[in-house]
């Protein structure tokens, strides 16, 4: 038997392994210095995103595979690849906040944080279930650690708790999904799932069922309805910065796999499989933002504000046309910005770990002694709702266009119903800034602010208003990749 | 030999009990011990497959499935050792601050 040696070709994987360098690099100095300063750490981990920016900079454009076509880089990966460090990087700075001093200052915390990134970076370039499967656990598991790490608090443990028993829970059905691919087509690749299908349909129905499986276990990733129960719990639990990475982070990755392989197996464009994804959409959205509604944590009212915003996103992923899927990542892009910088101004009005200040109603009347927090929550909320002129609307606004481009009349106008729902959530927290009285007479004191988090909401700012007032050129961009999403 | 068919139907019985395990358990150990019996079962229905296929890719897959399972048994049992210290208890239904 002759053995075949695959091309191994590591400059495929260059941001993943610098990416995990860097992390190596972090724990090394937190283990070996322990009284460094975290701001050290961060900026060692900024360093190693800005040099896999560069790495991804490069490849743009050049279609490289690797490992025996194991993993490859088309332009539409690299943009969600890129989508993901700019969260990591906001997470990071977020991280420099005062009210997470309890526990930064270990090298682990930037350590895993980049090791989450890594394993998003591998699990959106595999071209191969096993690689999605690795990349999926090396995120999954350093969340796990990184909800839980404020280890003296029983909320932080109890939401790493549930998140790990169901996170492994799902993971179940997702590799009992894939054994069952595997047995019915021969093959772990998306381009051996693709010829299955076209030689023979979704006859078979043990491939049905592994098919079905496995987006059982990227739902529970993504937290779509009915497989969200998890996510505000462990929203409010997680240390803030965290959370807000995880609502971009783990649930874009799964969109691009799930993008991936809809794209690759063009049977989906079925019946059935559309009113799957159509009820899915509709349930996602409806039921995050109706829950939204009573929340009377900010945490938890942001946590199914992502579940929300995840059903809209899959409506671009239903309507299966090159504009959905730039609209996705427009859309991608615009919430890493909004809803990281919403959970930064979250982060950035609590005055210690003690005191974290989640309930909407101590944001009573900071409008006034805390203008720039206020107004940059302002903008966030604004987005996140919806309202001209920034990233939001103009995301939702591609979205629901490519949706009704292919014909889905009814769940755009479902869609856009949902968004005036969400309208009132939103804005009842810029109501309680700027229109009412503080509770107990007079607003609380925030001690000084680091300029890390100063920085990261300037930013998540500048973005939600470019990307709201000159879309275009993004959006001419992120259509050349949905194009070129030539690789199987 | 044993048919494969057999083989497969008792991973798939496995597999439903660790689900069941899962589902109706309290103890957080006994339901992660039931989440390791379904990956084990997934593993037994890789190999099965791999020997029908002549593929030797369902069996390596089932060493990556071996080695990310340790790594969650590492973390998992750290977590449930943290919440054992806090709250005196693993009993999922009594580890409810969350909630609303």
């Amino acid at each position: 038997m002759d053995l075949i040696i695959p091309q191994i070709n590591f400059s495929a994987i260059a941001p993943a392994l610098t990416v995990m360098i860097t992390a190596v690099v972090v724990l090394l100095i937190g283990l070996f210095f322990q009284k460094v300063q975290r701001e050290l750490l961060a900026i060692v981990g900024i360093i190693g995103l800005i040099v896999s920016l560069g790495e991804l900079g490069r490849m743009w454009g050049k279609d490289i595979t690797g490992f025996g076509g194991m993993v490859g880089n088309d332009n539409f990966t690299i943009a969600f690849q890129m989508i993901f460090i700019i969260a990591a990087f906001l997470a990071a700075l977020l991280s420099l906040n005062r009210i997470e001093d309890e526990y930064v200052s270990y090298g682990e915390f930037y350590g895993l944080l980049l090791f989450a990134l890594s394993g998003i970076i591998v699990m959106v370039q595999g071209l191969n279930l096993l690689i999605v499967f690795l990349g999926l656990e090396i995120l999954s598991i350093s969340l796990y650690i990184l909800t839980g790490f404020r280890k003296m608090r029983a909320d932080s443990i109890e939401a790493a708790l549930k998140y790990f028993l169901l996170g492994a829970f799902s993971t179940g059905f997702l590799l009992y999904g894939i054994a069952l691919i595997y047995g019915t087509t021969g093959s772990f690749s998306f381009k051996g799932i693709s010829s299955y299908v076209n030689a023979n349909g979704f006859t078979n129905v043990l491939f049905v069922a592994g098919i079905i499986l496995f987006l059982v276990g990227l739902a529970f990733k993504a937290a779509f309805v009915p497989f969200h129960q998890w996510t505000p719990d462990v929203y409010q639990g997680a240390p803030t910065p965290i959370a807000a990475f995880m609502s971009v982070g783990a649930k874009g990755a799964a969109f691009a796999v799930l993008i991936r392989l809809f794209v690759s197996v063009a049977a989906f464009s079925t019946r059935e499989w559309t009113i799957a994804i159509w009820v899915l959409a509709l349930l996602t959205m409806t039921i995050g933002n109706v829950v939204a509604i009573v929340q009377q944590n900010i945490k938890r009212m942001l946590a199914y504000s992502s579940i929300a915003h995840a059903g809209y996103i899959l409506v671009g992923v239903l309507a299966g046309n090159e504009m959905g899927r730039s609209a996705v990542l427009f859309y991608l892009m615009a919430y890493t910005f909004m809803n990281l910088g919403a959970f930064g101004v979250v982060s950035y009005l609590g005055i210690s770990h003690k005191v974290e200040n989640l309930r909407i109603e101590s944001y009573r009347g900071i409008g006034y002694k805390y203008p720039f927090a206020a107004l940059a929550m302002a903008v966030f909320m604004f987005s996140l709702a919806g309202v001209p002129p920034t990233a939001g609307f103009i995301g939702k606004f591609y979205l629901f266009s490519a949706a009704l481009k292919a014909g889905f009349v009814w769940l755009v106008i479902l869609s856009v119903l949902n968004a005036v729902i969400s309208a009132y959530y939103y804005l009842r927290v810029v109501v309680a800034m700027y229109m009412q009285e503080p509770e107990e007479g007079k607003v609380f004191e925030l001690p000084a602010a680091s300029w890390g988090v100063g920085l990261a909401l300037l930013l998540a700012v500048l973005g939600v208003l470019y990307m709201g007032i000159f879309p275009s050129s993004l959006m001419q961009l992120f259509q050349k990749t949905a194009e070129l999403i030539s690789m199987l | 030999m044993i048919p494969a068919t057999n083989l497969l139907i008792l991973g798939a019985i496995l597999f439903s009990i660790g689900v069941i395990g899962v589902l109706i358990r309290r103890n957080a150990i006994v339901i992660f011990m039931s989440i390791e019996l379904m990956l084990n079962s997934v593993n037994l229905t890789f190999i099965v497959l791999a020997r029908q296929l002549h593929s030797l890719d369902g069996q390596i897959f089932v060493f990556f499935i071996m080695t990310v399972a340790a790594a969650e048994v590492a973390v998992g049992l750290a977590l449930i050792i943290s919440a054992y210290r806090l709250r005196a208890t693993i009993n999922v239904d009594e580890i409810n601050l969350l909630n609303g």
